[in-house]
Protein backbone atom coordinates (compact mmCIF):
# COMPACT_ATOMS: atom_id res chain seq x y z
CA UNK A 1 0.00 0.00 0.00
CA UNK A 2 3.01 2.31 0.25
CA UNK A 3 3.26 4.76 -2.45
CA UNK A 4 5.90 7.27 -2.99
CA UNK A 5 5.31 10.70 -5.20
CA UNK A 6 6.66 9.58 -8.48
CA UNK A 7 8.01 11.89 -11.35
CA UNK A 8 4.26 12.39 -13.56
CA UNK A 9 2.12 10.74 -11.42
CA UNK A 10 -0.80 13.05 -10.49
CA UNK A 11 -0.43 15.34 -7.30
CA UNK A 12 -3.99 14.27 -6.09
CA UNK A 13 -4.93 10.73 -5.84
CA UNK A 14 -8.21 10.83 -6.36
CA UNK A 15 -8.64 6.67 -6.94
CA UNK A 16 -7.17 6.46 -3.40
CA UNK A 17 -9.54 8.50 -1.57
CA UNK A 18 -12.83 7.18 -3.07
CA UNK A 19 -11.00 3.63 -1.82
CA UNK A 20 -10.69 5.05 2.00
CA UNK A 21 -14.08 6.86 1.76
CA UNK A 22 -14.79 4.72 5.02
CA UNK A 23 -11.92 5.61 7.09
CA UNK A 24 -12.45 9.27 6.42
CA UNK A 25 -15.68 8.83 7.72
CA UNK A 26 -14.63 7.36 10.82
CA UNK A 27 -11.57 9.93 11.28
CA UNK A 28 -14.02 12.72 10.95
CA UNK A 29 -15.89 11.98 13.40
CA UNK A 30 -13.44 11.48 15.95
CA UNK A 31 -12.04 14.66 15.18
CA UNK A 32 -15.50 16.13 15.87
CA UNK A 33 -15.85 14.01 18.66
CA UNK A 34 -12.55 14.36 20.57
CA UNK A 35 -13.34 18.52 19.86
CA UNK A 36 -16.69 18.69 21.16
CA UNK A 37 -15.21 16.73 24.10
CA UNK A 38 -12.41 18.69 24.60
CA UNK A 39 -14.93 22.11 24.52
CA UNK A 40 -18.05 20.83 26.40
CA UNK A 41 -15.09 19.80 29.46
CA UNK A 42 -13.43 22.88 29.25
CA UNK A 43 -16.95 25.15 29.28
CA UNK A 44 -17.80 22.73 32.74
CA UNK A 45 -14.25 24.10 33.74
CA UNK A 46 -14.46 27.39 32.81
CA UNK A 47 -17.69 28.11 33.68
CA UNK A 48 -17.63 28.16 37.75
CA UNK A 49 -14.33 29.68 37.46
CA UNK A 50 -15.28 32.31 35.81
CA UNK A 51 -18.38 33.24 37.60
CA UNK A 52 -16.23 32.84 40.79
CA UNK A 53 -13.65 35.09 39.32
CA UNK A 54 -16.33 37.93 38.02
CA UNK A 55 -18.06 37.70 41.64
CA UNK A 56 -14.14 38.04 43.29
CA UNK A 57 -12.38 40.41 41.23
CA UNK A 58 -9.37 39.50 42.74
CA UNK A 59 -9.21 35.91 41.83
CA UNK A 60 -9.12 36.65 38.21
CA UNK A 61 -6.16 37.56 37.91
CA UNK A 62 -4.11 34.05 39.11
CA UNK A 63 -7.29 32.08 37.59
CA UNK A 64 -5.85 34.16 34.06
CA UNK A 65 -2.00 33.69 34.84
CA UNK A 66 -2.36 30.06 35.40
CA UNK A 67 -4.69 29.37 32.08
CA UNK A 68 -2.13 31.91 30.17
CA UNK A 69 0.51 29.29 31.37
CA UNK A 70 -1.10 26.12 29.98
CA UNK A 71 -2.00 28.19 26.83
CA UNK A 72 1.56 28.79 26.33
CA UNK A 73 2.59 25.41 26.81
CA UNK A 74 3.80 24.00 23.60
CA UNK A 75 1.46 21.18 22.83
CA UNK A 76 4.06 18.25 21.67
CA UNK A 77 5.85 19.27 25.07
CA UNK A 78 2.67 18.03 26.79
CA UNK A 79 2.15 15.13 25.70
CA UNK A 80 5.69 14.22 25.78
CA UNK A 81 5.15 14.79 29.34
CA UNK A 82 1.74 13.70 29.83
CA UNK A 83 2.32 9.99 27.95
CA UNK A 84 4.07 8.45 30.65
CA UNK A 85 1.49 8.91 32.78
CA UNK A 86 -1.29 8.71 31.10
CA UNK A 87 0.17 6.33 28.35
CA UNK A 88 -1.46 6.74 24.35
CA UNK A 89 -5.13 7.11 25.66
CA UNK A 90 -8.26 9.50 24.58
CA UNK A 91 -7.51 11.13 28.32
CA UNK A 92 -4.04 12.26 27.17
CA UNK A 93 -5.48 13.76 24.07
CA UNK A 94 -8.45 15.53 26.06
CA UNK A 95 -5.93 16.51 28.96
CA UNK A 96 -4.06 18.45 26.20
CA UNK A 97 -6.78 19.97 24.54
CA UNK A 98 -8.72 20.98 27.42
CA UNK A 99 -6.23 22.84 28.43
CA UNK A 100 -5.91 25.13 25.82
CA UNK A 101 -9.51 25.71 25.52
CA UNK A 102 -9.57 27.52 29.25
CA UNK A 103 -7.37 30.43 28.80
CA UNK A 104 -10.13 31.21 25.96
CA UNK A 105 -13.63 30.31 27.89
CA UNK A 106 -12.90 31.73 30.92
CA UNK A 107 -11.91 35.37 29.12
CA UNK A 108 -14.99 34.86 27.01
CA UNK A 109 -17.24 34.45 29.95
CA UNK A 110 -15.35 36.79 32.12
CA UNK A 111 -15.68 39.76 29.42
CA UNK A 112 -19.26 38.53 28.51
CA UNK A 113 -20.35 39.37 32.61
CA UNK A 114 -18.24 42.74 32.59
CA UNK A 115 -20.06 43.48 29.31
CA UNK A 116 -23.60 43.70 31.26
CA UNK A 117 -24.80 46.79 31.27
CA UNK A 118 -25.16 48.17 34.77
CA UNK A 119 -27.93 49.86 34.51
CA UNK A 120 -29.99 46.21 33.43
CA UNK A 121 -28.07 44.84 36.57
CA UNK A 122 -29.06 47.40 39.31
CA UNK A 123 -32.67 47.69 37.74
CA UNK A 124 -32.93 43.57 37.90
CA UNK A 125 -31.49 43.83 41.51
CA UNK A 126 -33.91 46.89 42.66
CA UNK A 127 -36.94 44.88 41.08
CA UNK A 128 -36.06 41.61 43.86
CA UNK A 129 -33.78 39.25 41.94
CA UNK A 130 -31.91 37.74 44.14
CA UNK A 131 -27.68 37.67 43.47
CA UNK A 132 -28.49 33.73 41.63
CA UNK A 133 -31.35 35.16 39.80
CA UNK A 134 -29.84 37.59 38.27
CA UNK A 135 -26.89 35.85 37.37
CA UNK A 136 -29.26 32.97 35.37
CA UNK A 137 -31.51 35.31 34.25
CA UNK A 138 -30.40 38.52 33.45
CA UNK A 139 -25.86 38.35 33.00
CA UNK A 140 -25.60 35.27 31.39
CA UNK A 141 -28.49 35.33 28.76
CA UNK A 142 -27.03 38.90 28.48
CA UNK A 143 -23.96 37.19 28.07
CA UNK A 144 -24.03 35.05 25.63
CA UNK A 145 -22.79 36.85 22.15
CA UNK A 146 -19.47 37.05 23.51
CA UNK A 147 -19.32 33.82 25.44
CA UNK A 148 -20.36 32.24 22.29
CA UNK A 149 -17.50 34.27 20.61
CA UNK A 150 -15.61 33.03 22.38
CA UNK A 151 -16.79 29.21 22.62
CA UNK A 152 -16.15 29.46 18.53
CA UNK A 153 -12.98 30.73 18.68
CA UNK A 154 -11.91 27.71 21.06
CA UNK A 155 -13.61 25.30 18.74
CA UNK A 156 -11.82 26.28 15.83
CA UNK A 157 -9.13 26.44 17.60
CA UNK A 158 -9.11 23.30 19.17
CA UNK A 159 -9.90 21.60 15.80
CA UNK A 160 -6.44 22.86 14.63
CA UNK A 161 -4.90 20.91 17.71
CA UNK A 162 -6.72 17.80 17.21
CA UNK A 163 -4.67 17.09 14.24
CA UNK A 164 -1.44 17.40 16.62
CA UNK A 165 -2.74 14.35 18.61
CA UNK A 166 -2.12 11.87 16.04
CA UNK A 167 1.25 11.81 17.25
CA UNK A 168 0.14 10.20 20.21
CA UNK A 169 -2.38 7.99 17.93
CA UNK A 170 -5.66 9.60 18.06
CA UNK A 171 -5.79 12.65 16.02
CA UNK A 172 -8.64 12.10 14.10
CA UNK A 173 -8.38 13.72 10.43
CA UNK A 174 -4.24 14.84 11.85
CA UNK A 175 -3.97 10.96 11.22
CA UNK A 176 -4.31 11.55 7.46
CA UNK A 177 -1.41 14.56 7.51
CA UNK A 178 1.09 12.40 9.91
CA UNK A 179 0.28 9.69 7.26
CA UNK A 180 1.22 11.95 3.82
CA UNK A 181 4.05 13.43 5.76
CA UNK A 182 5.60 9.94 6.77
CA UNK A 183 4.87 8.12 3.72
CA UNK A 184 5.64 11.27 1.41
CA UNK A 185 2.29 11.01 0.15
CA UNK A 186 0.57 14.64 -0.48
CA UNK A 187 -2.78 13.43 -1.11
CA UNK A 188 -3.46 11.97 2.61
CA UNK A 189 -2.02 15.38 3.94
CA UNK A 190 -3.78 17.27 1.76
CA UNK A 191 -6.99 15.54 2.57
CA UNK A 192 -6.45 15.55 6.28
CA UNK A 193 -5.70 19.37 6.28
CA UNK A 194 -8.59 20.15 3.78
CA UNK A 195 -11.36 18.55 5.57
CA UNK A 196 -9.87 19.61 9.39
CA UNK A 197 -10.15 23.57 7.53
CA UNK A 198 -13.52 22.88 6.34
CA UNK A 199 -14.90 20.98 9.51
CA UNK A 200 -13.59 24.40 11.43
CA UNK A 201 -15.08 26.50 8.64
CA UNK A 202 -18.50 25.04 9.08
CA UNK A 203 -18.58 24.37 12.80
CA UNK A 204 -17.60 28.01 12.93
CA UNK A 205 -21.03 28.84 10.73
CA UNK A 206 -22.98 26.41 13.05
CA UNK A 207 -21.85 28.34 15.80
CA UNK A 208 -23.10 32.19 14.20
CA UNK A 209 -26.51 30.58 13.54
CA UNK A 210 -26.72 29.23 17.14
CA UNK A 211 -25.82 32.35 18.45
CA UNK A 212 -28.75 34.30 16.41
CA UNK A 213 -31.11 32.02 17.30
CA UNK A 214 -30.95 31.91 21.17
CA UNK A 215 -29.89 36.11 21.57
CA UNK A 216 -32.52 37.54 18.79
CA UNK A 217 -32.60 40.63 20.40
CA UNK A 218 -28.98 41.39 19.86
CA UNK A 219 -30.05 41.33 15.94
CA UNK A 220 -32.68 43.66 15.82
CA UNK A 221 -32.48 46.59 13.88
CA UNK A 222 -33.20 49.78 16.13
CA UNK A 223 -36.65 51.07 14.55
CA UNK A 224 -38.10 53.68 17.00
CA UNK A 225 -41.51 55.38 16.64
CA UNK A 226 -42.62 58.04 19.06
CA UNK B 1 -51.66 62.19 61.79
CA UNK B 2 -51.52 58.32 60.54
CA UNK B 3 -47.98 56.17 60.47
CA UNK B 4 -46.00 57.47 57.48
CA UNK B 5 -45.31 55.07 54.96
CA UNK B 6 -41.62 56.12 54.72
CA UNK B 7 -39.32 57.30 57.44
CA UNK B 8 -35.81 58.20 57.32
CA UNK B 9 -34.25 58.84 60.61
CA UNK B 10 -30.86 60.48 60.95
CA UNK B 11 -29.87 58.61 58.02
CA UNK B 12 -26.00 58.86 57.12
CA UNK B 13 -23.93 57.58 54.21
CA UNK B 14 -20.23 57.44 53.34
CA UNK B 15 -18.69 55.52 50.95
CA UNK B 16 -15.74 53.55 51.52
CA UNK B 17 -13.85 55.57 48.71
CA UNK B 18 -14.42 58.94 49.87
CA UNK B 19 -14.29 60.79 53.32
CA UNK B 20 -17.30 63.14 52.54
CA UNK B 21 -20.73 61.56 53.50
CA UNK B 22 -22.79 61.60 50.47
CA UNK B 23 -25.97 61.99 52.73
CA UNK B 24 -25.42 63.24 56.44
CA UNK B 25 -27.95 62.95 59.18
CA UNK B 26 -31.35 63.04 57.11
CA UNK B 27 -34.65 62.62 58.32
CA UNK B 28 -37.71 62.88 56.64
CA UNK B 29 -41.21 61.40 56.48
CA UNK B 30 -43.50 60.55 53.60
CA UNK B 31 -47.10 59.76 53.99
CA UNK B 32 -49.14 57.35 52.89
CA UNK B 33 -50.55 58.37 49.22
CA UNK B 34 -48.41 61.27 49.21
CA UNK B 35 -45.71 61.98 46.05
CA UNK B 36 -42.08 63.69 47.34
CA UNK B 37 -39.91 65.54 44.96
CA UNK B 38 -36.23 65.46 45.90
CA UNK B 39 -34.50 68.17 44.11
CA UNK B 40 -30.69 69.56 44.13
CA UNK B 41 -27.62 70.18 42.16
CA UNK B 42 -25.98 66.70 40.86
CA UNK B 43 -24.29 64.61 43.37
CA UNK B 44 -25.98 66.30 46.82
CA UNK B 45 -27.20 62.46 47.40
CA UNK B 46 -30.99 61.72 45.74
CA UNK B 47 -30.05 58.61 44.55
CA UNK B 48 -27.94 57.70 47.02
CA UNK B 49 -31.25 58.60 49.43
CA UNK B 50 -33.62 56.53 47.56
CA UNK B 51 -31.88 53.79 46.64
CA UNK B 52 -31.07 53.19 50.80
CA UNK B 53 -34.84 52.97 50.99
CA UNK B 54 -34.95 49.80 48.99
CA UNK B 55 -31.59 48.36 50.28
CA UNK B 56 -29.44 48.93 47.08
CA UNK B 57 -27.05 51.14 49.42
CA UNK B 58 -27.05 50.21 52.95
CA UNK B 59 -26.47 53.43 55.07
CA UNK B 60 -23.84 53.71 57.48
CA UNK B 61 -26.44 54.81 60.38
CA UNK B 62 -29.28 55.50 61.08
CA UNK B 63 -33.01 53.71 60.25
CA UNK B 64 -35.27 53.66 57.50
CA UNK B 65 -38.73 52.26 57.92
CA UNK B 66 -41.26 51.01 55.18
CA UNK B 67 -44.61 51.00 56.19
CA UNK B 68 -43.81 50.46 60.07
CA UNK B 69 -40.54 48.24 59.82
CA UNK B 70 -37.05 48.87 59.62
CA UNK B 71 -35.38 48.03 56.22
CA UNK B 72 -32.72 46.50 57.42
CA UNK B 73 -34.70 43.82 59.45
CA UNK B 74 -36.54 42.49 56.37
CA UNK B 75 -35.28 40.33 53.93
CA UNK B 76 -33.63 42.88 50.63
CA UNK B 77 -35.19 41.07 48.14
CA UNK B 78 -38.53 40.44 49.53
CA UNK B 79 -38.62 44.45 50.15
CA UNK B 80 -37.54 45.18 46.49
CA UNK B 81 -40.23 43.04 45.36
CA UNK B 82 -42.77 45.48 47.31
CA UNK B 83 -41.59 48.92 45.99
CA UNK B 84 -41.30 49.74 42.80
CA UNK B 85 -38.29 51.01 41.39
CA UNK B 86 -37.37 52.92 38.34
CA UNK B 87 -33.90 53.75 37.87
CA UNK B 88 -31.88 56.77 36.41
CA UNK B 89 -31.12 55.11 33.16
CA UNK B 90 -34.32 53.25 32.95
CA UNK B 91 -32.43 50.02 32.78
CA UNK B 92 -34.91 47.70 30.57
CA UNK B 93 -33.43 44.28 29.95
CA UNK B 94 -32.08 44.02 26.68
CA UNK B 95 -32.92 40.72 26.23
CA UNK B 96 -36.25 40.79 27.03
CA UNK B 97 -39.18 41.90 25.27
CA UNK B 98 -41.35 44.74 26.33
CA UNK B 99 -44.06 42.42 27.70
CA UNK B 100 -41.45 40.54 29.24
CA UNK B 101 -40.10 43.45 30.73
CA UNK B 102 -43.25 44.55 32.61
CA UNK B 103 -43.47 40.92 33.82
CA UNK B 104 -40.72 40.69 35.44
CA UNK B 105 -41.79 41.61 39.14
CA UNK B 106 -45.23 39.59 38.81
CA UNK B 107 -43.13 36.39 37.28
CA UNK B 108 -41.02 36.95 40.32
CA UNK B 109 -44.14 36.58 42.80
CA UNK B 110 -44.75 33.37 40.76
CA UNK B 111 -48.39 34.81 38.94
CA UNK B 112 -49.81 32.38 37.25
CA UNK B 113 -49.78 32.93 32.85
CA UNK B 114 -53.26 34.33 32.80
CA UNK B 115 -53.12 37.36 35.52
CA UNK B 116 -50.16 38.37 33.57
CA UNK B 117 -51.12 38.48 30.42
CA UNK B 118 -54.24 40.77 31.98
CA UNK B 119 -51.67 42.80 33.71
CA UNK B 120 -50.05 43.63 30.79
CA UNK B 121 -53.41 44.52 29.17
CA UNK B 122 -54.29 46.90 31.89
CA UNK B 123 -51.02 48.51 31.95
CA UNK B 124 -50.91 48.71 28.26
CA UNK B 125 -54.58 50.69 28.42
CA UNK B 126 -53.16 52.96 31.39
CA UNK B 127 -49.95 53.84 29.97
CA UNK B 128 -51.38 53.77 26.59
CA UNK B 129 -48.80 51.67 25.01
CA UNK B 130 -49.31 50.74 21.44
CA UNK B 131 -50.11 46.74 21.51
CA UNK B 132 -48.03 46.33 19.26
CA UNK B 133 -44.53 47.26 21.07
CA UNK B 134 -45.02 44.91 24.04
CA UNK B 135 -43.31 42.04 20.91
CA UNK B 136 -40.17 44.50 20.50
CA UNK B 137 -37.21 44.85 22.45
CA UNK B 138 -36.10 47.91 24.70
CA UNK B 139 -33.83 48.70 21.43
CA UNK B 140 -36.31 48.55 19.22
CA UNK B 141 -38.28 51.52 21.24
CA UNK B 142 -37.87 55.14 21.02
CA UNK B 143 -36.53 56.87 24.24
CA UNK B 144 -40.45 58.44 25.55
CA UNK B 145 -41.36 54.89 25.12
CA UNK B 146 -38.32 53.72 27.14
CA UNK B 147 -39.25 55.51 30.06
CA UNK B 148 -43.00 54.88 29.45
CA UNK B 149 -42.31 50.95 29.57
CA UNK B 150 -39.52 51.78 32.34
CA UNK B 151 -42.34 53.22 34.64
CA UNK B 152 -44.73 50.57 33.81
CA UNK B 153 -42.90 47.78 34.61
CA UNK B 154 -42.44 49.51 37.96
CA UNK B 155 -46.29 49.48 38.92
CA UNK B 156 -46.56 46.20 37.36
CA UNK B 157 -47.05 43.89 40.83
CA UNK B 158 -48.95 47.07 42.16
CA UNK B 159 -46.65 47.93 44.83
CA UNK B 160 -48.07 50.22 47.27
CA UNK B 161 -44.46 52.30 47.50
CA UNK B 162 -42.98 53.97 44.39
CA UNK B 163 -39.17 55.18 44.25
CA UNK B 164 -38.26 56.76 40.36
CA UNK B 165 -35.06 58.44 39.85
CA UNK B 166 -35.36 61.01 37.00
CA UNK B 167 -37.87 58.63 35.20
CA UNK B 168 -38.43 61.29 32.48
CA UNK B 169 -34.82 62.84 32.23
CA UNK B 170 -33.78 61.58 28.61
CA UNK B 171 -36.71 62.91 26.44
CA UNK B 172 -37.24 66.05 24.88
CA UNK B 173 -39.38 68.76 26.83
CA UNK B 174 -42.43 67.97 24.81
CA UNK B 175 -42.49 64.36 25.28
CA UNK B 176 -41.51 64.58 28.77
CA UNK B 177 -44.31 67.10 29.63
CA UNK B 178 -46.69 63.93 28.67
CA UNK B 179 -45.36 61.70 30.37
CA UNK B 180 -45.79 64.43 33.60
CA UNK B 181 -49.17 64.76 33.01
CA UNK B 182 -49.65 61.00 32.35
CA UNK B 183 -48.12 60.28 35.47
CA UNK B 184 -50.10 62.93 36.93
CA UNK B 185 -53.31 61.39 36.12
CA UNK B 186 -52.60 57.77 37.08
CA UNK B 187 -51.03 58.89 40.39
CA UNK B 188 -54.82 60.79 41.00
CA UNK B 189 -56.34 57.24 40.32
CA UNK B 190 -53.78 55.17 41.97
CA UNK B 191 -52.26 57.06 44.79
CA UNK B 192 -49.38 55.56 45.28
CA UNK B 193 -46.78 56.46 48.02
CA UNK B 194 -44.04 58.19 45.74
CA UNK B 195 -40.51 59.17 46.39
CA UNK B 196 -39.59 60.99 43.04
CA UNK B 197 -36.28 62.33 42.02
CA UNK B 198 -35.12 64.93 39.15
CA UNK B 199 -33.08 67.96 39.34
CA UNK B 200 -35.85 69.88 37.16
CA UNK B 201 -37.79 72.38 39.79
CA UNK B 202 -40.69 72.74 37.10
CA UNK B 203 -40.86 68.87 37.48
CA UNK B 204 -41.07 68.94 40.88
CA UNK B 205 -43.57 71.92 41.12
CA UNK B 206 -45.88 70.17 39.12
CA UNK B 207 -46.26 66.81 40.24
CA UNK B 208 -45.04 67.27 44.04
CA UNK B 209 -47.47 67.11 47.03
CA UNK B 210 -44.51 67.95 49.02
CA UNK B 211 -40.69 68.68 47.34
CA UNK B 212 -37.67 68.55 49.46
CA UNK B 213 -35.07 70.75 48.27
CA UNK B 214 -31.66 68.98 49.11
CA UNK B 215 -27.88 70.64 48.72
CA UNK B 216 -24.58 68.46 49.01
CA UNK B 217 -24.54 65.96 51.42
CA UNK B 218 -28.25 65.48 51.66
CA UNK B 219 -28.81 68.55 53.59
CA UNK B 220 -32.58 69.49 53.29
CA UNK B 221 -32.73 73.27 53.03
CA UNK B 222 -36.29 73.14 53.04
CA UNK B 223 -39.34 70.59 52.79
CA UNK B 224 -42.59 72.11 51.91
CA UNK B 225 -45.54 72.26 49.76
CA UNK B 226 -44.63 73.63 45.97
CA UNK B 227 -46.29 76.97 46.59
CA UNK B 228 -45.18 77.37 50.36
CA UNK B 229 -41.40 77.14 48.80
CA UNK B 230 -42.44 79.65 45.92
CA UNK B 231 -44.13 82.08 48.42
CA UNK B 232 -42.07 81.61 51.03
CA UNK B 233 -38.19 80.35 50.43
CA UNK B 234 -36.66 79.50 53.36
CA UNK B 235 -32.78 80.93 52.45
CA UNK B 236 -30.63 82.03 49.70
CA UNK B 237 -30.13 78.69 48.92
CA UNK B 238 -33.90 78.04 47.92
CA UNK B 239 -34.34 81.63 46.05
CA UNK B 240 -31.39 80.20 43.89
CA UNK B 241 -32.58 76.78 42.92
CA UNK B 242 -36.30 78.04 42.87
CA UNK B 243 -35.00 80.30 40.52
CA UNK B 244 -36.32 83.67 38.85
CA UNK B 245 -40.14 83.85 37.63
CA UNK B 246 -41.13 82.57 41.13
CA UNK B 247 -44.27 84.55 40.68
CA UNK B 248 -45.07 83.08 37.48
CA UNK B 249 -44.75 79.53 38.61
CA UNK B 250 -46.95 80.03 41.59
CA UNK B 251 -49.28 81.24 39.32
CA UNK B 252 -48.99 77.81 37.15
CA UNK B 253 -49.74 76.66 40.56
CA UNK B 254 -53.19 78.15 41.03
CA UNK B 255 -56.45 76.90 39.01
CA UNK B 256 -58.76 79.91 37.66
CA UNK B 257 -61.43 77.75 39.86
CA UNK B 258 -59.64 78.44 43.06
CA UNK B 259 -59.93 82.64 42.73
CA UNK B 260 -63.22 84.67 42.77
CA UNK B 261 -63.20 85.80 38.87
CA UNK B 262 -65.06 89.23 38.07
CA UNK B 263 -67.91 90.61 36.88
CA UNK B 264 -67.46 91.38 33.29
CA UNK B 265 -70.07 93.61 30.82
CA UNK B 266 -72.90 91.16 29.45
CA UNK B 267 -76.31 91.42 28.08
CA UNK B 268 -78.89 88.75 26.21
CA UNK B 269 -79.86 88.59 22.52
CA UNK B 270 -83.59 89.72 23.46
CA UNK B 271 -82.00 93.12 25.53
CA UNK B 272 -82.40 96.79 23.68
CA UNK B 273 -79.08 98.07 21.87
CA UNK B 274 -79.55 100.54 24.29
CA UNK B 275 -79.37 98.51 27.81
CA UNK B 276 -76.39 96.84 26.22
CA UNK B 277 -74.47 99.95 25.70
CA UNK B 278 -75.34 101.28 28.91
CA UNK B 279 -74.12 97.97 30.32
CA UNK B 280 -70.79 98.52 28.59
CA UNK B 281 -70.06 102.24 29.21
CA UNK B 282 -70.37 100.96 32.79
CA UNK B 283 -67.42 98.47 32.97
CA UNK B 284 -65.68 101.46 30.26
CA UNK B 285 -65.34 98.50 27.66
CA UNK B 286 -65.81 98.34 24.27
CA UNK B 287 -67.53 95.00 23.79
CA UNK B 288 -69.63 92.90 25.69
CA UNK B 289 -70.51 89.46 26.29
CA UNK B 290 -73.87 87.66 24.78
CA UNK B 291 -75.32 85.62 27.27
CA UNK B 292 -78.11 83.28 26.75
CA UNK B 293 -79.49 81.36 29.92
CA UNK B 294 -76.14 81.09 30.84
CA UNK B 295 -74.70 79.77 27.54
CA UNK B 296 -71.86 82.33 26.46
CA UNK B 297 -73.11 83.02 22.54
CA UNK B 298 -70.03 85.23 21.95
CA UNK B 299 -69.32 89.02 21.59
CA UNK B 300 -70.52 92.19 19.94
CA UNK B 301 -68.98 95.41 19.85
CA UNK B 302 -70.00 99.17 20.91
CA UNK B 303 -70.11 100.12 17.05
CA UNK B 304 -72.35 97.06 15.97
CA UNK B 305 -74.76 97.62 18.37
CA UNK B 306 -74.93 101.65 17.94
CA UNK B 307 -76.06 100.79 14.24
CA UNK B 308 -78.84 98.05 15.74
CA UNK B 309 -82.25 98.03 17.45
CA UNK B 310 -81.12 95.00 19.74
CA UNK B 311 -78.73 92.96 20.34
CA UNK B 312 -80.08 89.82 18.40
CA UNK B 313 -79.78 92.19 15.33
CA UNK B 314 -76.21 91.76 15.71
CA UNK B 315 -74.13 88.58 14.69
CA UNK B 316 -72.16 87.73 18.43
CA UNK B 317 -68.82 86.61 17.67
CA UNK B 318 -66.77 83.74 18.81
CA UNK B 319 -64.21 84.44 21.21
CA UNK B 320 -61.05 83.15 20.00
CA UNK B 321 -60.13 81.79 23.61
CA UNK B 322 -61.42 81.40 26.74
CA UNK B 323 -60.35 80.23 29.93
CA UNK B 324 -61.89 77.23 32.26
CA UNK B 325 -62.12 76.90 36.14
CA UNK B 326 -59.54 74.16 35.21
CA UNK B 327 -56.89 76.36 33.69
CA UNK B 328 -54.39 77.67 35.66
CA UNK B 329 -53.68 80.91 36.23
CA UNK B 330 -50.40 81.53 34.26
CA UNK B 331 -53.01 79.99 31.33
CA UNK B 332 -55.20 82.75 32.43
CA UNK B 333 -52.30 85.82 32.25
CA UNK B 334 -51.47 84.19 28.85
CA UNK B 335 -54.82 84.53 27.66
CA UNK B 336 -55.13 88.50 29.29
CA UNK B 337 -51.80 89.59 27.60
CA UNK B 338 -52.48 88.34 24.11
CA UNK B 339 -55.89 89.22 23.91
CA UNK B 340 -56.67 92.57 21.99
CA UNK B 341 -59.13 93.47 24.79
CA UNK B 342 -56.75 92.71 28.07
CA UNK B 343 -59.15 90.29 29.47
CA UNK B 344 -59.48 86.79 29.84
CA UNK B 345 -63.09 85.30 29.67
CA UNK B 346 -63.78 82.97 31.61
CA UNK B 347 -66.41 79.73 30.75
CA UNK B 348 -66.79 76.15 31.49
CA UNK B 349 -66.25 73.21 28.99
CA UNK B 350 -69.63 73.45 28.19
CA UNK B 351 -69.85 77.23 27.68
CA UNK B 352 -71.46 78.24 30.15
CA UNK B 353 -70.16 81.89 31.20
CA UNK B 354 -68.62 82.40 34.64
CA UNK B 355 -67.16 86.05 34.42
CA UNK B 356 -63.84 87.44 33.53
CA UNK B 357 -60.30 88.08 34.51
CA UNK B 358 -57.64 91.26 34.57
CA UNK B 359 -54.06 92.03 34.98
CA UNK B 360 -54.61 93.37 38.06
CA UNK B 361 -57.12 91.11 39.45
CA UNK B 362 -54.03 88.30 38.83
CA UNK B 363 -51.25 90.32 40.32
CA UNK B 364 -53.25 90.71 43.10
CA UNK B 365 -53.28 86.83 42.94
CA UNK B 366 -49.19 86.79 43.08
CA UNK B 367 -48.81 89.02 46.04
CA UNK B 368 -50.92 87.68 48.39
N1 LIG C 1 -20.92 53.72 44.78
C1 LIG C 1 -20.37 54.89 45.15
N2 LIG C 1 -19.11 54.93 45.62
C2 LIG C 1 -18.55 56.10 46.02
N3 LIG C 1 -19.17 57.28 45.97
C3 LIG C 1 -20.43 57.31 45.51
C4 LIG C 1 -21.11 56.12 45.07
N4 LIG C 1 -22.34 56.46 44.66
C5 LIG C 1 -22.44 57.79 44.83
N5 LIG C 1 -21.31 58.31 45.35
C6 LIG C 1 -21.07 59.72 45.68
O1 LIG C 1 -22.09 60.15 46.54
C7 LIG C 1 -22.51 61.46 46.21
C8 LIG C 1 -24.01 61.48 45.95
O2 LIG C 1 -24.28 60.74 44.78
P1 LIG C 1 -25.74 60.53 44.21
O3 LIG C 1 -25.64 59.58 43.10
O4 LIG C 1 -26.65 60.19 45.33
O5 LIG C 1 -26.07 61.99 43.68
P2 LIG C 1 -27.38 62.52 42.94
O6 LIG C 1 -27.94 63.59 43.80
O7 LIG C 1 -28.29 61.40 42.58
O8 LIG C 1 -26.76 63.19 41.65
P3 LIG C 1 -27.34 63.26 40.14
O9 LIG C 1 -28.31 64.38 40.14
O10 LIG C 1 -26.13 63.60 39.34
O11 LIG C 1 -27.92 61.95 39.80
C9 LIG C 1 -21.67 61.90 45.04
O12 LIG C 1 -20.62 62.70 45.49
C10 LIG C 1 -21.15 60.60 44.46
O13 LIG C 1 -19.90 60.79 43.87
MG1 LIG D 1 -28.88 60.55 40.76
Amino acid sequence: MIRAQVEGQPYIDWGWIADHMDDVWTRLIEHSYLTFLAVAIGMLISFPLAIFAHRHRRSYGPIAAVTGLLYTIPSLALFAFLVPYTRLSVLTAEIGLVSYTLLILIRGVVSGLSGVPSDAREAALGMGYSRSELLWRVELPLSTPVIIAGIRIATVTTIGLVTVTALIGKGGLGFFILMGIDRNFPTASLLGSILSLGLAVLVDFLLVRVERLVTPWAHRERRATI
Amino acid sequence: MPEAMIRLEDVTKRFDSTDQSAVEGLSMEVADGETVVLVGPSGCGKTTTMKMINRLVEPTSGHIFVDGTDVLEQDAVRLRRGIGYVIQSIGLLPHRTVAQNMATVPKLEGWEGGRIEERISELVSIFDLDERMLERYPSELSGGQRQRVGVARALAADPPVMLMDEPFGAVDPIVRERLQDQFLDIQRRLQKTIVFVTHDIDEAIKIADRIAILNVGGKIEQFATPEEILRQPANDFVRKFVGVERGLKRLALMKVEEIRVEDGPVTAPGSSSKDALEELARFDFDWISVVEDGELLGWVDRSGLEKAERVSDVDPRPFSAYVTGESTLREALDSIVTSRTQVAVVATEGQRYKGILTLEKISKEIVT
